[in-house]
């Protein structure tokens, strides 16, 4: 006989988590499905984690989550071929807990996050795909799986599987990503002894340091790079559209090879040991490009519903979020006996315009647009700043009136008074 | 028939690091997996049940988190799965660990007849291949390792038929039951687990016996106590400072190579040369 739940989740990321334990911590029986072999074996992420949105969800997470390094430092790096000019926030406030900021590594995250949802009472089968949906006319009614046997039944499906989200591909709830919407990175976890980063990155204990980069490492792309110290290791990726890796036809190896090479980024990462090479597709095409929500019968969080805030380097939190709304969601209904139609599950919809999810969406909704035509902000940019950085520090018997000068032509020659403004203008009514 | 199948959850081998200052072993992090020569061993005997019905009982000692292992058994089709573990048995080596094992499945026999006894052919963490002999030893059971191939089992007269891999060939062996049998790799393949034995994986409540209900009265045969072995010194291997040559010659003709690294090879190895010049002549 085939088994039948209150919910299916498919996934066991940050949104399926999230959606799974609340569900259960509600008492629904929730089944959750994942393709790894076990949660996290298969998910790649920077990875930074922000408390808030796993304070909702577990308040006493501190205890016993595998966290590495609580971030003090925040840099921002703009570099040139071989340079970078940068801006370094430290502060002693990020050292009073609680902490709000962590660098993590997801296959141990994901793990505990599972662990815990498993307390709470939901049902976990790993290594298992779900091919298909289930469909009752236009209802979602169950899953298939690759497995003998392999047909459940639900009265609701969470979609959680991720950036590709192959399911509603496949249902037809929407169409193939497309390459300017996804963002591929690659990253890097670099074994260096516990002193040892502590030394280089100036920190003690659990303190740790996130440095952002853009700039001439992408070679024009709309991208960045990063690198993030973890408690025995450090952590260095860069990522950029997916577009724009097929139009230069430049690998993402290559790219973060070359990136590895760059002398303001390479004493950083010297005498480590390379323990761990992921790539990941990330879904940034924003508010604009994103999929339908929620139908009969289901409902997309997390990288499958697009929810990656790409400016400010935020999913994860955006994924428990919406895995936490979805089940909310579920739970109201169910508790006012209602079905989980789409009339009703447009709730969900509203919970999500509520928070600060879908106001940060639509914030940005243009910065997308922006960066892909306009290169020059990856490009020009930070070889000018670089330049003009160089040019006042370097005491050569010029006086500081004509070095102004200097910069401003090299500006005013690379961009125009013109383009300067317009870029400006542009930049503002995205970020407005 | 019953068969029991002895697993071990080790840590995969392919991804233990060495730590580059204190040259210890990294395991934090490492992921648990089953031996992989174990699930050989399953597999025939679940082909086994599959042929002749009966039931396949895993066990395994370990530490707590050992009961995936178990379970990851239960999902390929395993009846019943026990975990032994107790802070008795830490440090236990291969003698400890076979005098364990045996007395458990002493009691094991005791609920319902053991026929056969599978094990992998060693282990990936100690590859020392001694525990499976071990048990057979202590429990009096006829003894086959590195088995191929099950070939067929005869319940009436309590005979069974197997292929083993010997050097230069294979031998055919008939033996009595109950017997041990160590599973030779490439065996079989591992069947792709059906979503009723997930579900029942997922479910199933694992036994787990501590040293008395496994049926061991001597603490001293068990543990760090029960365990001769002493591992003295653990070392990564140090590199070589041997670079590789490539050998080219002009066009690059595999003939010329051949040549070439000939050549090489006599002027390093003048010995070599002296020796081909004899047998030639």
């Amino acid at each position: 006989m085939a088994e039948k739940f209150d919910v299916i989740v498919v996934g066991a990321g940050p949104s399926g988590n999230s959606a799974a334990l609340k569900l259960a911590e509600a008492g629904l029986s929730v089944l959750q499905i994942e393709r790894g072999e076990s949660p996290g074996s298969k998910n790649v992420q920077g990875a930074i984690l922000y408390s808030d949105a796993l304070e909702k969800l577990i308040p006493d997470f501190r205890d016993d989550a595998p966290l590495e390094r609580h971030v003090i430092e925040q840099r921002m790096w703009v570099l040139d071929d071989d340079s970078f000019v940068g801006t370094h926030y430290r502060s002693d406030s990020f050292n009073k807990e609680p902490y709000n900021r962590y660098t993590m590594i997801r296959s141990q995250f994901d793990k505990w996050f599972s662990e815990r949802v498993q307390k709470a009472g939901a049902l976990l089968i790993c290594e298992t795909t779900v091919s298909n949906l289930l469909l009752d006319g236009n209802r979602v009614v169950g899953i298939q799986t690759d497995r003998e046997g392999g047909e459940i039944y639900a009265d609701a499906v969470i979609l959680a599987d991720g950036v590709n989200s192959l399911l509603a591909k496949k249902a037809g709830f929407h169409p193939e990503l497309e390459p300017k919407n996804v963002a591929l990175a690659v990253k890097e976890i670099h074994f260096m002894p516990q002193e040892l980063i502590e030394q280089r990155f100036n920190v003690k204990d659990d303190e740790g340091v996130v440095i952002e980069m853009v700039g001439k490492i992408t070679k024009g792309m709309m991208g960045t790079g990063f690198l993030y110290t973890n408690r025995e290791s450090v952590t260095i990726g860069v990522g950029c559209m997916l577009s724009d890796f097929k139009k230069q036809k430049i690998t993402p190896f290559e790219l973060l090879e070359q990136m590895k090479e760059h002398p303001s980024i390479k004493p950083l990462i010297q005498g480590g040991e390379m323990k761990e090479y992921t790539a990941h597709l990330i879904p940034e095409g924003g508010y604009k490009a994103m999929p339908d929500l929620y139908g009969e019968g289901w409902m997309i969080v997390g990288d499958a519903g697009m929810f990656v805030n790409a400016v400010h380097r935020e999913g994860s939190n955006l994924a428990m979020t919406t895995g936490m709304h979805a089940a909310n969601t579920l739970i109201e209904l169910n508790a006012e006996g209602l079905p989980f139609s789409k009339a009703n599950l447009k709730r969900y919809k509203a919970k999500l315009d509520e928070s600060f999810v879908m106001k940060d969406m639509k914030k940005y909704k243009n910065m997308p647009d922006v960066f892909h035509t306009n290169p020059q902000f990856f490009n020009d940019y930070p070889e000018l700043i670089s330049n003009a950085a160089r040019t006042m520090l370097t005491v050569d018997g010029v006086d500081k009136k004509t070095k102004e000068r200097q910069i401003g032509k090299s500006f005013r020659q690379r961009r125009s008074i013109f383009g300067m403004v317009k870029d400006t203008f542009k930049l503002w009514r995205a970020f407005e | 028939m019953h068969i029991v199948v002895c697993i071990k959850q080790v840590p995969d081998s392919a991804q233990i690091r060495v730590h580059p200052v204190t040259n210890t072993i990294m395991r934090q992090g490492v992921p648990a997996i089953v031996n992989p020569y174990d699930l050989f061993a399953l597999e025939e005997a679940l082909r086994l049940k599959d042929e002749y019905g009966g039931r396949v009982t895993v066990l395994t000692m370990g530490p707590p988190m050992a009961e995936a292992a178990l379970r990851k058994a239960i999902s390929y089709g395993a009846d019943d799965a026990i975990l032994v573990t107790d802070r008795a048995f830490a440090g236990s080596d291969t003698l400890a660990t076979s005098c364990a094992l045996a007395a458990a499945i002493g009691q094991i026999h005791k609920d319902m007849p053991v026929d056969l006894v599978f094990t992998g052919k060693q282990t990936i963490d100690g590859d020392t291949a001694q525990v499976g002999p071990g048990i057979a030893k202590r429990l009096d059971m006829q003894l086959l390792t590195y088995v191929s191939k099950v070939r067929s089992v005869d319940l009436d007269k309590h005979e069974i038929l197997v292929e083993r891999r010997s050097e230069g060939g294979v031998q055919l062996l008939k033996t009595s039951t109950p017997s041990l049998i160590t599973v030779l790799e490439g065996t079989n393949e591992m069947r792709f687990a059906t979503m009723a034995n997930m579900f029942r994986a997922s479910r199933y409540p694992v036994k787990v016996w501590n040293r008395e209900q496994a049926g061991i009265e001597d603490v001293t045969k068990v543990g760090l106590k029960g365990s001769p072995t002493v591992v003295s010194k653990v070392f990564a291997p140090t590199l070589r400072a041997v670079k590789a040559e490539i050998i080219q010659c002009e066009n690059n003709e595999p003939k010329d190579l051949a040549v070439t690294l000939l050549a090489k090879m006599f002027t390093k190895f003048p010995k070599i040369e002296q020796e081909i010049a004899k047998r030639a002549a």
